[in-house]
């Protein structure tokens, strides 16, 4: 506890000029004191206060919420660290929520790596892992165990995370890519596109100003809440890197089905619709950090769509495509022109065209 | 949306979608072959395509997409002289985002960069002329292509960068002129085009006079298009009109932004800046005369060309691709023998699976519906 002490004997505004500096992984004291001072302090619960190598769990515990334990991991490297609507510790705390959540576990516990590097203010870090803590606790999750790397100038950009989840799918639930059927309908929990426009405005080379925000939120509720009135949905994805387009030709083609959408259902906000009008972008394949596609059987839709949007993160929810049986392995859109197109899988990176 | 939306309404398109049925029966009856009317501009393409207007025409009028992706239709070698250039340690090179993805015979710009090449994304030829400013110390040289579209702001970017006296800035020159390849279409012995959709854009510089000679010479009607879908369909209309009338005209559909006259200031910029080369190569046309521009001797310190050593070897086309005949109007892109197998948007082959603008990776992308639609004939 010492450190506490000569530490708070720093004006704050010398405080604010703290920087990461190699000493702070090197495993000596300072690195001692950032894992007590910053992380352990912002994050604070009791498996990770007696700062053993593991933390340790109830078998006991976790049997009783369902029969399968789900793991995922998931690293964030987003470019700016901060944008509109949320930050990179906020991504990557509900990044791997939602990607649990969206097998029908319950999430509970998330381990988190950070690498920093050397000249990182350590206001900037203290930001972060208090974000981390805010999104964390919005699900009820705990961060329970950690690491911390500190990399030389230029070995990596300012500040990455890798987060890994656990949670618990309840009996009875079984999401999968491959259970799409003829007759299911398309869900969506909102307008799709943001995070990405968001993104793309916050790089700041564009000259373009918005109120566009992220949309990065934790989804674990709207699924539980979607589960409790139709446990058997049949197949749930998070549209992150990709976009929508991605998550449904992953349905068309695990299941052997065609996607057919309507272009006029899909909700897409008037500023990102504008951004990709100029910059000549398809809001498809524009990421999301916080919207969902659910494959429901049809005679479930109208329950699923009223818990949803009585969640305000499932507010703007709509209905915006059917599964048929072909062609097999397609996406189709009908467009709002009246005319269909094939909607592919995205080869690259989106890139604004020339003219 | 507003000033978007009116171009998209789907009761005009049907209403314009009737009396095309019509005109095209009239037009076509008598004859072995349906109507073939070339699109000239990839953005003309991509709209076809991103819309689906291509499965909304009736069967006797079928669209050839013709050469207006400058992207596409940049040979192999040049890219390599790109690459080359962005290789140079103290160059900063800036380009268009989907020139980053065109395959040299090596590499691509964006295969440069993960190399560790210095390639930056921009989105105007001015925000290239920004980073010079900012980086007195390196050499930041601007991919320029495109057509008479995007050849203006190049031009005016070369006379700020005079204006203010910045000495490291330069251009590596790739623009194209759109007349000379529209005859040398036309020229083709194979030749089976009956109408043109002329590009807007390009047009909103140039104006209407330059291509008087597609009807005068050649008597094929041309319309001046704009980039909506409505757009595309009343323009398909008034090429039908015409045939229907016997007429072979210049018209201008896209009259909200194209005048007759061209826009006088560009065309001024462009002229002060750039002379006609020779011969400028094309992927997958070979060499057409006067079709490229390069900076005058006047604006020399301007020009990477001049500034640098490149290596300026010529590389042929891979002896498989048949874009040449694509280009032309006498292949369909599936009928190409290496469409869709050996030739795919992750590995293009040939120039027009490129960039999204380009017929065959419109074609892959969005159009495989073809084949849908026969296999259900077939069973049904």
């Amino acid at each position: 506890m010492s450190s506490h002490t000569s530490k708070s004997f720093i004006p704050p505004v010398a405080r604010k000029l703290q920087t990461i500096t190699l000493a702070h992984g090197s495993g000596g004291k300072a690195m001692h004191d950032l894992i007590e001072d910053v992380i352990v302090k912002s994050f604070d619960n009791p498996a990770l206060a007696l700062l053993e190598d593991q933390a340790r769990f109830d078998l006991k515990d976790l049997v009783s919420l369902g029969d399968r334990l789900a793991f995922t991991t998931d690293s964030y490297v987003v470019d700016p660290l901060f944008f509109p609507g949320g930050d990179i510790g906020n991504l990557a705390v509900n990044g791997t929520i939602n990607d649990l959540a969206v097998g029908g576990a319950v999430p509970l516990y998330l381990s988190c790596g950070f690498i920093l590097e050397e000249g990182l203010p350590l206001e900037t870090l203290r930001q972060i892992t208090a974000s981390m803590k805010k999104e964390a606790d919005k699900s009820q999750v705990s961060i329970v165990t950690g690491d911390t790397k500190v990399v030389h100038r230029g070995a990596a950009d300012k500040l990455f995370i890798n987060t890994a989840g656990i949670g618990i799918i309840p009996k009875g639930i079984n999401i999968a890519a491959t259970r799409a059927e003829p007759g299911d309908m398309v869900l969506i929990n909102g307008f799709i596109g943001d995070h990405g426009a968001a993104i793309l405005e916050a790089r700041g080379d564009l000259a373009l100003r918005s109120s566009i925000k992220s949309d990065c939120q934790s989804l674990s509720s709207l699924v539980q809440a979607m589960l409790d009135v139709c446990p058997d949905i049949h197949c749930l994805r998070d549209a992150t890197r990709g976009g929508i387009a991605t998550v449904l030709n992953e349905f068309a083609q695990s299941s052997n089905v065609c996607i057919k959408l309507n272009e006029k259902d899909i909700p897409l906000r008037h500023e990102v619709r504008g951004m990709c009008e100029i910059l000549g972008l398809d809001p498809l394949y524009l990421a999301n950090e916080g919207k969902l596609l659910a494959i429901v059987p049809r005679e479930y839709v109208e329950r699923v769509m009223e818990a949803m949007r009585l969640l305000p993160e499932g507010q703007y929810s709509a209905v915006i495509g059917e599964v048929v049986v072909a062609p097999e392995k397609r996406v189709l859109l009908k467009t709002n022109f009246g005319g269909e197109r094939i909607v592919d899988m995205m080869v690259g990176e989106q890139l604004p065209r020339i003219c | 949306m507003k000033y978007v939306d009116e171009f998209r309404d789907p009761e005009q398109a049907q209403k314009l979608l009737e009396n095309i049925s019509v005109l095209a029966k009239q037009v076509q009856a008598g004859k072995d072959r349906p109507i073939h009317i070339m699109e000239v501009c990839g953005g003309h393409t991509h709209t076809i395509f991103r819309y689906g207007i291509k499965q909304m025409l009736p069967q006797e009028i079928e669209l050839v997409h013709g050469p207006g992706c400058p992207v596409c239709v940049l040979p192999m070698g040049r890219v390599d002289d790109c690459v080359a250039l962005a290789e140079h340690p103290e160059v900063i090179l800036t380009t268009f985002g989907d020139a980053m993805r065109v395959p040299g015979s090596q590499k691509s710009l964006l295969q440069a960069k993960a190399e560790g090449a210095d390639v930056r994304m921009v989105y105007s030829p001015t925000d290239a002329l920004s980073i010079a400013r900012k980086h007195p110390e390196k050499e930041v040289v601007f991919f320029a292509l495109g057509f008479e579209t995007t050849m203006p702001s190049t031009a005016l970017t070369v006379l700020q960068a005079e204006d203010e006296g910045i000495k490291n800035f330069s251009l590596f020159c790739n623009h194209i002129t759109i007349i000379p390849t529209i005859k040398a279409i036309l020229d083709s012995p194979d030749l089976q085009l009956d109408g043109f959709l002329g590009p807007g854009h390009v047009s909103m510089i140039i104006g209407q006079h330059p291509y008087l000679f597609i009807a005068d010479q050649y008597k094929r009607p041309l319309v001046i298009a704009g980039f909506e879908p409505l757009d595309i369909l009343q323009s398909i209309w008034m090429i039908l009109n015409q045939m229907k009338e016997k007429r072979h005209e210049i018209e201008n559909q896209y009259g909200r932004v194209v005048q007759n006259e061209g826009n006088h200031n560009a065309l001024k910029a462009i002229e002060k800046v750039f002379e006609l080369r020779e011969h400028f190569e094309w992927r997958g046309l070979g060499s057409i005369e006067h079709s490229g521009v390069r900076v005058r001797e006047g604006y020399a310190r301007y020009d990477a060309e001049r500034k640098f050593s490149i290596p300026n070897l010529k590389i042929a086309d891979p002896k498989s691709c048949q874009c040449g005949e694509v280009l032309k109007g006498t292949l369909k892109p599936k009928e190409c023998k290496v469409f869709g197998t050996t030739c795919t948007p992750e590995t293009p082959l040939g120039a027009l699976m490129v960039s999204t603008e380009g017929a065959c990776a419109a074609y892959y992308s969005y159009g495989r519906m073809d084949s849908f639609e026969s296999k259900k004939e077939a069973t049904t």
